[in-house]
């Protein structure tokens, strides 16, 4: 039957919005502009052309997304929705993209963070000769791109399959990238093998849930879905089976409980631009596609996912904050800190109105800067075996560099939601949203493990202040003008959204007003 | 024989691979039962193609053939360069981090 139709009708080329897809277009341009670089670009010249083109290639693909602003259409034959949250979204995992290759670009061979020779075995003269001879892995620079790239795609696909490719463009390039350290190369490998085999397992449960969705549906596209959902008459079998699967697979990204094992190892092991990358870019695009197969492809049934998000809520709230008490090193406190933001994020998301989808939008930006800000604090504080990880070493810091401490204060005041920071602005939206959707309850545990996790925050600054330093501590290495740059970001964005939050919730808005295209 | 015992079969071979990543120790080996998660994926979307009459599950698994392969080439990346400085591809060895 279908070679029939075939002969009848020509073959017609597919309609492309390019303009519409620019974003995307440019990163994944920029991505193979990288590995042509590689190619042929001299070893030592390297590194200069990577890091001003993907710095003026992540500008111009933020321009084109700003460009976009006020469409709401379906591009590229239905694959691709480009609408207001979408746009919101893409905007802040450019600009958040653009603050981690700050860090990325920091190239100094003392303060780099990425290894010399990633095939070389870690302690053999192979190793030491390439740290000799000064050579760097300039691969990140592409890698990273193409993981942006798929950053993009994932909040935009309109259609599972779409999903399914962008969330694999995403997270094989992070896989890659987190076994990139230049020291503690072991922590580092694995942390990438961890990523790696939980990563593909939990894309696996996706993708069977995307097969169980479309044999309930016949369709994959998320609009057909949500049509097949409001006249069910299928299996229901079928159709809770694939969204309990799809939902592992984006959960899993996003680092909520139980599904979070992964991201403290992974966190503490991957060089720290990475980690920074991972903590704002990833989970935003993560929460961007959550949203969009929630609202769109199974806002019919929400009294069925509901509940589930409600625990999943709450577990990853309360364990992400009581977990993170007992951390000793400050990467894995900040990820178990990302698993609570995590939780108070997914709040929102449960809302499931206009005001809670631009709560959430909101909140992400909110986050995302300050992650990123905090992570460049991190690679800062260093001793001779590189950064200075452990929160013992942290001891007094605020008394030989009153001006590092003091701005990783107020970060950490801004994760924990303390007035005039972008941070309890963010909260105060996403918990007045869950209010105004019917989840009080949920708020009431959300401001109860606030206030677990604002303890441990408190903790880390009365060590940095109120205790001695140690007489062989780690220095705080002068920032370079990138990672000053980043901080200096980090702090500008979280004040602004705490003192002045009224443009940003209102662009916010705007943005979830028309939610998202069917 | 009906499409459903394709289903069936389809369920089975996911919940071999799903185990097996639990149950086993050797990275490869794990990496192998996600494949073979994978290709229960690819049965159940041709499968259910067939059932709806439509191509979108034909073009679906072509789809993650590709991806399955470009999981292989980085995967088996990471795993042999953890492999080469432990000279163990045992996950239970990679200890490290924790708590």
């Amino acid at each position: 039957m279908n070679s029939q139709l075939l002969a009848q009708s020509a073959v017609q080329a597919p309609h492309i919005e390019y303009g519409q897809l620019a974003p995307m277009l440019i990163v994944f341009g920029l991505a193979i502009a990288g590995v042509l670089v590689e190619a042929f670009v001299p070893r030592r010249a390297r590194s200069a052309v990577h890091a001003p083109l993907t710095l003026v290639g992540l500008a111009a693909a933020f321009v084109a997304t700003v460009l976009q602003a006020g469409t709401h259409h379906v591009a590229a034959e239905g694959a691709v929705g480009v609408d207001g949250p979408t746009l919101f979204i893409q905007g802040t995992i450019i600009a958040l993209a653009f603050v981690s290759s700050l860090l990325i670009a920091e190239r100094r061979p003392d303060t780099s963070a990425f290894v010399s020779d990633a095939a070389s075995v870690p302690g053999t003269q192979e190793e030491r000769e390439s740290l000799v001879a000064g050579d760097v892995q300039t691969e990140v620079y592409p890698l990273t791109m193409f993981a942006v790239g798929g950053m993009l795609l994932f909040p935009a696909a309109n259609d599972l399959l779409t999903m399914f490719v962008a969330l694999e463009v995403l997270s094989l390039p992070l896989y890659v990238l987190c076994g990139l350290a230049r020291r503690r190369r072991l922590l580092s490998q694995e942390a990438a093998v961890k990523y790696f085999l939980l990563g593909a397992f939990s894309s696996a449960f996706f993708l069977y849930g995307i097969a169980m969705v479309y044999g309930f549906a016949g369709s994959i596209r998320l609009s057909e879905i949500a049509l097949a959902v409001s006249h069910s008459g299928g299996n229901e079998t079928l159709l809770l089976l694939g969204l309990a699967l799809l939902g592992m697979g984006l959960l899993f990204k996003l680092g909520a409980v139980p599904f979070h094992s992964w991201k403290p190892d992974v966190y503490q092991g991957a060089p720290t631009p990475i980690t920074a990358l991972m903590g704002s870019c990833t989970v935003v695009a993560a929460f961007g596609a959550l949203l969009r197969v929630l609202y769109v492809g199974f806002g019919g049934m929400q009294w069925d996912w509901r509940p589930f998000m409600w625990g999943i809520a709450i577990l990853t709230m309360v364990i992400g904050a009581i977990v993170a008490i007992t951390q000793a090193d400050v990467k894995r406190m900040l990820a178990y800190s990302s698993i609570a933001h995590a939780g108070f994020v997914l709040t929102g998301v449960i809302a499931s109105s206009s005001q809670g989808l631009s709560s959430t939008l909101f909140y992400l930006v909110a986050y995302g800067f300050t992650t990123v800000g905090a992570f460049a604090i991190v690679t800062l504080v260093r001793d001779a075996a590189g950064e200075a990880n452990h929160l013992s070493r942290w001891a007094g810091l605020g008394r030989r560099s009153p001006l590092v401490a003091g701005i990783f204060a107020f970060f950490l005041l801004a994760f924990a939601g303390i007035p005039l920071t972008s941070g309890f602005t963010g909260k105060f939206a996403v918990f007045a949203a869950a209010v105004a959707g019917g989840a009080t309850p949920l708020v009431i545990v959300g401001v109860l493990s606030s206030a677990v996790a604002a303890f441990f925050y408190v903790r880390v600054i009365v060590v940095m202040f109120f205790s001695d330093p140690n007489p062989d501590g780690p220095t705080v290495a002068a920032p370079s003008l990138l990672t000053g740059a980043a901080v200096a970001v980090g702090v500008a964005v979280t004040l602004v959204l705490g003192v002045l939050p009224q443009p940003a919730l209102d662009l916010a808005a705007n943005a979830a007003a028309g939610l998202f295209v069917r | 024989m009906t499409p459903i015992n394709l289903i069936v079969l389809s369920f089975v071979l996911f919940t071999i691979g799903a185990v097996g990543v639990l149950v086993r120790r050797n990275a490869i080996v794990m990496f192998m039962c996600v494949e073979l998660m994978l290709n229960a994926a690819n049965l159940a979307f041709v499968t259910f193609a067939r059932m709806h009459g439509n191509l979108d599950g034909q073009i679906a698994a072509f789809f993650v053939m590709v991806v399955a392969a470009a999981e292989v080439v980085v995967g088996l990346a990471i795993i042999v360069s953890i492999f080469r400085t432990r000279r163990t591809a045992s996950v239970d060895d990679a200890n490290l981090l924790k708590y």
